[in-house]
């Protein structure tokens, strides 16, 4: 899709992250950490989703069970195992993987409405699981523990800068490597699918594979998502895995625009902000919420970049 | 490549929509099948390209029977086609539409470690442009091509796939009567340059009778009659089945 050149992404992931990690040698802000520190885990939860809903036109309303399923699956890891902390954050990433290998072999190849269904009843029933299974997880109120936080390369990740600086180059990296997906043939296959999935077969590709792998990989990076998050919060949750969580992504792909590539970060930073901002001030947290998304959804009757891109297009014409 | 029909059969519920169909295109002919609407034409071509499976006969390519194979081995083989309602990526331009489509056609559809399109494949995409006359609006959106550059883009697509045989669904529909000849015109040149099997569906008898070598008549699922334009501008039984009704097709 991009008529940049490949180097190009790759300087602005460079430019951001230098610009990110300077910040706080300059000043110190610990509410602008926490913040960066959770828009990474959000930003790679929402744009792993964006790449099953923008790109292959798949809804699914489960993806929060992958991002819980990496923050359970790292934070297990850390307390059961000495493990060092890379090496327990890429087993958390490949068992999210081969677990959304595993709920996707059944659902892909179902039709558009029952897809979103059966990805919302598996996450039901990955989030009973956790509840249920509490000698391992801890149940309704959480891992508890804390997660051990051992020292690797210099990383000291009690330290709230070094969990900053950690978080901002995972999530950035991260990024970067689903943005490589997003431009590769593999996402231009995506695309057709999306558009035309009888003509795409006729192309001779494989649908239900291509929306395997998509889905496979979306699961992945949820779950590098909930690592961030389990050694934010320094456990893991239920919540990380309920519906609601689900559909905090769905609203940031929403808010940001579907069709973007930044799309999910940015609607994942206003739905970040509104969050710390109306909490700040009123209890109606969700009555506000749901206020915003309506004047988007009613109002630009798309996401943000979506919006603005359509604006520049128009003004080209 | 020669492309030989036999005994194909086909049922919808109770309808047979094809029914006992025995035909031979040569190699390098260029055909037309007519016949009223529901004839069963388009059902014919869905059954040789595989979109539909057929309850009984053979589809042979050079001898070969392909009947067994799915759509994308049979595109493989050589069998391309266009649909009647023209089917490409609305939201991808002209030229991404066609280097997506190259890019499948090479195998390189799931390939995640390159930058899209794959190196060849846009010169391939613009051969296919120039070849259509497509070139000027190669950057534009699909879905806001007209309707004619719109069954061109369908008939670049299947061009695309390198097809030894090209069928195409009413490459003319809903076209005025002046692009109707831009775009057979089109398609004729196609034909001459790119050394194809070409089998087209038409219901503008004008140009069904200047265009094609041999006419296919079906009607009601069977062949009711083939030959040259002459042969069949004579034929009792289709003039009495067709040609007299022909102010109604379409
Ligand atoms: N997928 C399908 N399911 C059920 N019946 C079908 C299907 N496709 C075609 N038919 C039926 O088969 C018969 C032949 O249809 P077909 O589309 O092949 O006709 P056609 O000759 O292409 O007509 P037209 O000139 O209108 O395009 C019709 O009676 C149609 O209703
Ligand atoms: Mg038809």
């Amino acid at each position: 899709m991009s008529k940049h050149p490949a180097w190009r992404d790759t300087i602005i992931a460079v430019v951001v992250l230098i610009i990110v990690l300077v910040i706080p040698l300059l000043h110190r802000s610990p509410a602008f950490e926490d913040f960066i520190i959770r828009l990474s885990a959000m930003a790679l939860f929402a744009t792993s989703l964006n790449l099953l809903v923008g790109n292959t036109g798949m809804v699914s309303f489960g993806h929060g069970m992958f991002y819980g399923f990496g923050a359970y699956a790292f934070a297990l890891t850390m307390q059961m195992t000495e493990l060092s902390l890379p090496v327990a954050a890429v087993i958390a990433v490949v068992a999210t993987a081969f677990a959304a290998l595993c709920v996707g072999a059944i659902c892909v190849r179902l039709s558009t409405e029952y897809f979103a269904f059966i990805t919302l009843a598996v996450q039901m029933l990955f989030y009973s699981i956790i509840i249920s299974w509490q000698s391992l997880t801890g149940g309704d109120q959480g891992l508890r523990g804390g997660i051990p936080r051992r020292e690797f390369f210099g990383f000291e990740l009690e330290s709230q800068l070094h969990l900053y600086q950690f978080c901002a180059i995972v999530g950035v990296l991260g990024l970067l490597a689903l943005r490589h997906i997003s431009v590769s043939p593999f996402g231009q296959t995506l695309r057709m699918i999306r558009d035309n999935e009888d003509r795409a077969s006729f192309l001779g590709i494989v649908l239900w594979r291509a929306r395997l792998s998509a889905f496979t990989i979306a699961g992945a990076f949820a779950g590098l998502g909930g690592v961030l998050a389990a050694l934010f919060v320094s456990g893991a949750y239920p919540e990380f895995a309920d519906w609601p969580n689900s559909g905090q992504a769905i609203f940031a792909v929403m808010l940001g625009g579907i069709h973007s590539f930044l799309g999910p970060v940015v609607g994942g930073m206003i739905l970040l902000a509104l969050n710390d901002l109306v909490t700040r001030y009123t209890e109606y947290h969700g009555l506000i919420l749901g206020i915003v998304i309506l004047i988007f959804a009613v109002g630009l009757r798309r996401g943000v970049l979506d919006f603005i891109k359509l604006i520049r297009l128009g003004r080209a014409r | 490549m020669n492309l030989e029909i036999r005994n194909l059969t086909k049922a919808f519920g109770g309808v047979r929509a094809i029914d006992d169909v025995s035909l031979t295109f040569p190699s390098r002919s260029l055909s037309a099948v007519i016949g009223p609407n529901g004839a069963g034409k388009s059902t014919f071509f869905n059954l040789i390209s595989g979109a539909f499976r057929a309850d009984a006969g053979q589809v042979l390519l050079d001898d070969e029977d392909v009947g067994g194979l799915s759509k994308a081995e049979r595109m493989h083989r050589g069998i391309g086609r266009a649909f009647q309602v023209a089917s490409c990526f609305p939201t991808m331009t002209v030229a991404e539409n066609l280097m997506a489509s190259v890019t499948a056609h090479i195998g390189q559809w799931g390939n995640v470690s390159r930058r899209f399109p794959p190196p060849g494949v846009r010169e391939r995409a613009d051969e296919m442009m120039e070849l259509v006359g497509l070139t000027q609006v190669a950057g534009v959106e699909a879905a806001i091509l007209s309707h004619g550059d719109q069954k061109l883009l369908d008939i670049a697509i299947a061009l695309a796939l390198e097809p030894k045989v090209l069928l195409l669904d009413e490459p003319t529909a809903g076209m005025g009567p002046e692009e109707r000849w831009r775009m057979i015109e089109r398609v004729r040149s196609l034909w001459e340059r790119q050394s194809l099997t070409l089998v087209f569906i038409e219901h503008d008898m004008d140009i069904v009778f200047q265009v094609a070598n041999t006419i296919r008549v079906l009607c009601y699922g069977r062949v009711l009659a083939e030959g040259t334009p002459d042969e069949i501008r004579n034929n009792q039984a289709v003039i009495d089945a067709y040609l007299g009704t022909e102010a109604h097709a379409e």
